[in-house]
């Protein structure tokens, strides 16, 4: 049995330590460590709740605006605020625009050099690239000298002497298995992905102010307000239309983003969905690896309704495999966390299991530096273990997708079968590596597909007279119940997303974050059974154990952040031993 | 091939003569240089072999390679091939686990004293370092030791400038400025996210001049932390006739006015995001109906939190103001002149103020900004500045402060509830640091009463 390390894991958010032992040219055991620490529920004590949304959405900005949302609305609970219509549409209008492109930049930036090799494409033949990106899809750029060109460009970065993000990978390896004509498609095609989302995401900049951490959010609603339509009274100064930057909810700047959306509508199903596929087809062994608990969560996501517990575009429940027909509740009240394994100390003993409501950790590193191994380490990870009911579920969009099929949620169930029929699989085979990324490519469709309607019942409740952004009526402190407790439950791209607030005296007392890779890349909870990813990387072929390419394929498909997942309600005079920096001094 | 220039790569992509010259006469108006400087950045691009970039991140949450990734033209796929040399990044890079630290070494050796680090994310040094580990090792080592053969570090975002979100309210970890970790002479592009515009501008200035642009005494480039956002700030003509945004989506809102009163932090924030704007120009928060956060600012996460109280002073009434202007010093005699004028009422006000605000506090607040003082203090208004008197037309009279340049470093609040009196620095006009506020005390439940400029928090 032989010790294999992945640190860093690349292409993840945050900083992701994989450890496997291999014997027989196979995963018999894996463990998964986040190694950063940021303590951002901590910073949020004592602070003002209307603010807590944006320290929490620097939670991450790659899920750029996830934990805003998760945050105003565990706040808007806890005080009981509904937020006005037109809030609700630009709120869904921001997440579907962040998910649409967390799942295509999460393909081609992170996914792609698992499966493509970059070096095999400097070989590949434009003409036949051409042919086959023509057999594909409509997608105009496929010309020969498209690809020539790319090609060429391609060379010249990753031959040219210097470095690159492509140098040093694991290129040659047995495991890849496109014709050179496929990998340079996928890689021009990622190529354009990013000049892509950098103008889909002028979405956020609108409705947002900035991209990343978008700043219009509102305790009650969100800042953007529609121009003023009426009259201008005596000694008053007129508001003076920009036509470089028209505001978001005027009717250019509701152009700007419909232009958009139908943009991404077009590159999701004719460069996105069909390069998945094309992939999938060339790689139908993974349907069977990489399965890990086979039990999948999802909150839900994409509020239709203003409530606390709204009806959602994609449902809320649980599924496991192999009944994947029969759907569970999925309920606030079963979520724990343990600390068991990861790096904090429990007042009431490691094996505690707490709801996050009353979260009580404190970090409390066991290892020595620098890591070498975790063989023989019982703490190994920032990372707590989150479970339902004490057991590990996957979420993410594979979850979603299984949940809203077995709720016969139209548009997923119609999407979904679409794909399986082209690629000729089950739905078992959705539960395994493979699975995650044929999941993640037919929710984006079926997002890409839904998104251009908010925006049209945006502008249908604009034209009603109804102008409300935010409803203030729980602005201020004097109007809030003492205390006030609220959660969230919603969904990121990467999976379930809960926050949970406690209000005393005008200020936050504790403040949860439990992140879709807190579940997904969750380490051994007390009972000693792995997380999802743990369990997934079980089973994986490791053909080269120096280079460990098919646990990255797995990995991958999880899409791991580990700067959401990795948090804890700690206290001030923690155990670790840190001080704090000059607070003594600003005293 | 790869080093026959970023002119060559560009045209190779597709670029035409006339986006390259646009884009040199944007960076030119970007590095608030003449356009006629444009053809001389055209002349330095041309010729410049792609840069070596070592990108290292910390505790950070990815957002400033997330706003690298929406870079304008160049764009972020065209920086990756044609325009930097991307040695390490673990956002972007193929390679993982040993062949992603065989790119790093390969790096320092090949290009020692050549690269450029850019360090995204705080730098823990609590708990030994454990709090951020690459490679199993702490991530500040790693910083030290990359930095040290560099041509220059740049920290971008908040948390690499001055330890940001994870150090806001002291944080548990220790979190470090890369200032703090390597010492020195770093460039520091804060903001949270920054624009990513300002990050090319600062290497174009490299490319062009063959040294970093002028900076103020934290690193921060004057070409885009000179500005005050208040003085850019398409809102501002509504501050100086007193037309302001009372609750949001009122009728002023509406209309676009100024935010300050519901805590816009604009008035004592540098920056070029009024000007330069996000997503190629497309809006930025206060276009977006949001205030200013103050997110370029020192320990903005607590010097200009409660981010809904608005600002307790009246920017000082000099609209070209600039920090650079500070710095020069060329505001010397009007700051004494404001001292002289100001300062004697500027301390009894300010303990008025804070008890005020701490009565409004007992109270609890409300209306749509519960953190107004209340308006028992017309007296003491000073007529000096119309412009201030002006900004308070749309209500009954206020406290109005005459404050000189020194205004602009904020007084750390009382924390105390004993000590109602808060300490007055008449610092120098050229310092521009805000001294963030005492954070609260411990959490001991109860809860001492209210204290200082946060009354709700406490």
């Amino acid at each position: 049995m032989a010790r294999l390390t992945i640190d860093p894991v690349t292409r993840v958010g945050g900083h992701l330590r994989i450890e496997a032992d291999v014997a027989g040219g196979v995963v018999r055991e894996a463990w998964s460590s986040g190694t950063m620490f940021r303590g951002i529920e901590l910073v949020l004590r004592g602070r003002d709740p209307r603010d807590a949304w944006m320290f929490a959405e620097r939670i991450c900005g790659t899920c750029t605006g996830v934990h805003a949302l998760a945050s105003v609305r565990a706040v808007e609970r806890a005080l009981g605020v509904t937020v006005p219509t037109n809030a609700r549409l630009v709120r869904n209008l921001l997440a579907v625009t962040q998910a649409i492109r967390d799942h295509v930049v999460g393909f081609y930036l992170s996914q792609l050099p698992d499966w493509v090799d970059a070096r095999a494409a400097l070989t590949a033949d434009p003409a036949a690239t051409s042919s086959l990106a023509r057999s594909l899809s409509t997608w105009p750029q496929a010309s020969p000298e498209y690809f020539r060109g790319v090609r060429d460009r391609l060379a010249a970065t990753i031959e040219g002497g210097g470095g690159s993000p492509w140098a040093n990978g694991y290129w040659g390896h047995p495991a890849y298995r496109l014709s050179p004509e496929q990998d340079l498609l996928l890689l021009a095609h990622g190529l354009e992905a990013l000049d892509w989302q950098r103008r889909l995401m002028r979405i956020h900049v609108l409705m947002g102010g900035r991209d990343p951490h978008p700043q219009t959010y509102l305790v009650g609603g969100m800042s953007l307000v529609p121009d003023w339509g009426g009259p201008i009274g005596p000694g008053t100064h007129p508001p003076v239309p920009d036509r470089n930057a028209p505001s978001a909810l005027s009717d250019a700047g509701m152009s700007i983003a419909e232009d958009l959306l139908v943009d991404a509508r077009t590159f999701v199903d004719q460069v996105f969905a069909p390069d998945v596929m094309e992939l999938a087809r060339a790689y139908p062994d993974w349907a069977t690896l990489g399965a890990g608990v086979r039990r999948y969560l999802s909150y839900g996501m994409f509020a239709e309704d203003g409530s606390d517990d709204p009806v959602q575009f994609l449902p809320a429940g649980r599924v496991a495999a192999p009944e994947l027909a029969v759907v569970d509740t999925a309920d606030e009240a079963a979520i724990g966390e343990t600390a068991a394994h990861a790096w904090y100390e429990d007042p009431s003993g490691p094996d505690t299991m707490r709801r996050p409501v009353e979260g009580e950790t404190r970090p409390a590193f066991s290892g020595s530096l620098p890591i070498t191994s975790f063989e023989g380490a019982n703490h190994y990870s920032w990372i707590k273990a989150a479970r339902y009911n004490g057991v590990a579920m996957e979420v993410g969009p594979l979850a979603r997708m299984l949940v809203a099929y077995a709720q016969g949620q139209a548009d997923s169930t119609t999407a979904l079968s679409t794909a399986l029929t082209d690629l000729g699989m089950t739905a078992d085979g959705l539960t395994s590596t493979l699975g995650r990324i044929v999941a993640k490519a037919v929710e984006t469709q079926v997002l890409a597909r839904r998104a251009g309607s908010w925006l049209g019942e945006l502008r249908t409740n604009l034209a009603t007279g109804d102008l409300a952004v935010a409803d203030l009526t729980r602005w201020a402190p004097a109007s809030w119940p003492q205390p006030a407790e609220g959660w969230s439950l919603g969904e990121g791209p990467r999976g379930s997303v809960g926050h949970w607030v406690r209000i005393e005296d005008g200020v936050i007392r504790r403040y949860q974050v439990v992140d879709g890779t807190t579940w997904n890349a969750s380490p051994r909870d007390g009972s000693g059974s792995p997380g999802p990813m743990e369990a997934a990387l079980v089973g994986t072929p490791v053909s080269d154990p120096s280079q460990p390419l098919e646990i990255l394929r797995t990995v991958h498909a999880f899409n791991p952040c580990t700067a959401c997942a990795v948090h804890a309600l700690g206290r001030r005079d923690g155990t670790v031993g840190v001080h704090v920096r000059d607070l003594e001094a600003r005293r | 091939m790869a080093d026959d220039g970023l002119y060559a790569a560009l045209m190779r992509r597709g670029m035409s003569r006339r986006s390259f010259l646009q884009f040199t006469t944007a960076m030119a108006a970007a590095l608030a240089l003449p356009a006629s400087y444009a053809p001389r950045i055209a002349r330095a691009v041309e010729g410049a072999p792609r840069l070596p970039v070592i990108w290292l991140r910390g505790q950070d949450c990815a957002g400033e390679t997330e706003a690298f990734l929406r870079a304008p033209e160049p764009s972020a796929a065209s920086l990756l091939l044609d325009v930097l040399s991307m040695e390490y990044h673990e956002s972007l890079m193929a390679p993982a686990g040993a062949a992603a630290e065989l790119s790093l070494t390969t790096a320092l050796e090949r290009s020692a004293g050549g690269y450029l680090v850019v360090v995204e994310g705080a730098i823990p040094t609590g708990a030994g370092g454990a709090f951020c580990l690459v490679g199993g090792r702490p991530f500040a080592d790693v910083v030290r030791e990359v930095a040290d053969g560099a041509l220059a570090t740049i920290a971008v975002g908040a948390c690499a400038f001055d330890g940001g979100v994870p150090g806001a309210g002291g944080g548990v970890t220790n979190a470090a400025s890369l200032r703090e970790v390597v010492g020195g002479h770093t460039i520091a592009l804060p903001g949270c996210p920054l624009n990513v515009e300002n990050l090319v501008a600062t290497i174009v200035h490299y490319l062009t001049f063959e040294e970093w642009p002028a900076r103020d005494m934290m690193g921060r480039p004057l070409f885009a932390y000179g500005p005050l956002i208040h003085n850019e700030c398409e809102r501002r003509p509504h501050f100086e006739f007193g037309e302001f945004v009372q609750a949001w989506g009122d009728e002023g809102a509406q209309k676009g006015w100024c935010l300050y009163k519901v805590g816009c932090k604009g008035p004592e924030t540098f920056g070029n995001c009024a000007s330069v704007r996000f997503g190629e120009g497309t809006s930025w928060p206060v276009r977006a109906g949001h205030g200013c956060i103050g997110c370029t600012m020192p320990d903005f996460w607590d010097a200009m939190s409660p981010f809904y109280l608005r600002l307790p002073s009246p920017v000082p009434p000099f609209p070209n103001l600039t920090v650079d202007m500070v710095g020069a010093g060329l505001v010397a005699g009007v700051g004494g002149l404001a001292v002289v004028h100001g300062m004697g009422m500027y301390v009894t006000q300010r303990r008025r103020r804070a008890a005020a605000r701490r009565e409004v506090a007992a109270r609890a607040g409300e209306g749509a900004v519960a953190v107004e003082p209340p308006v028992a203090v017309a007296a003491e208004v000073v007529a000096a500045p119309v412009a201030a008197d002006l900004t308070e037309a749309a209500e009954p009279a206020e406290a109005v402060e005459v404050t000189g340049p020194a205004a602009i470093t904020r007084e750390p609040e009382a924390a105390e509830p004993a000590e109602p009196a808060e300490a007055v620095e008449v610092t120098g006009p050229a310092v521009i640091t805000p001294v963030p506020e005492a954070p609260e005390p411990e959490a001991p439940e109860p809860p001492p009463a209210p204290a200082g400029d946060r009354p709700e928090v406490r």
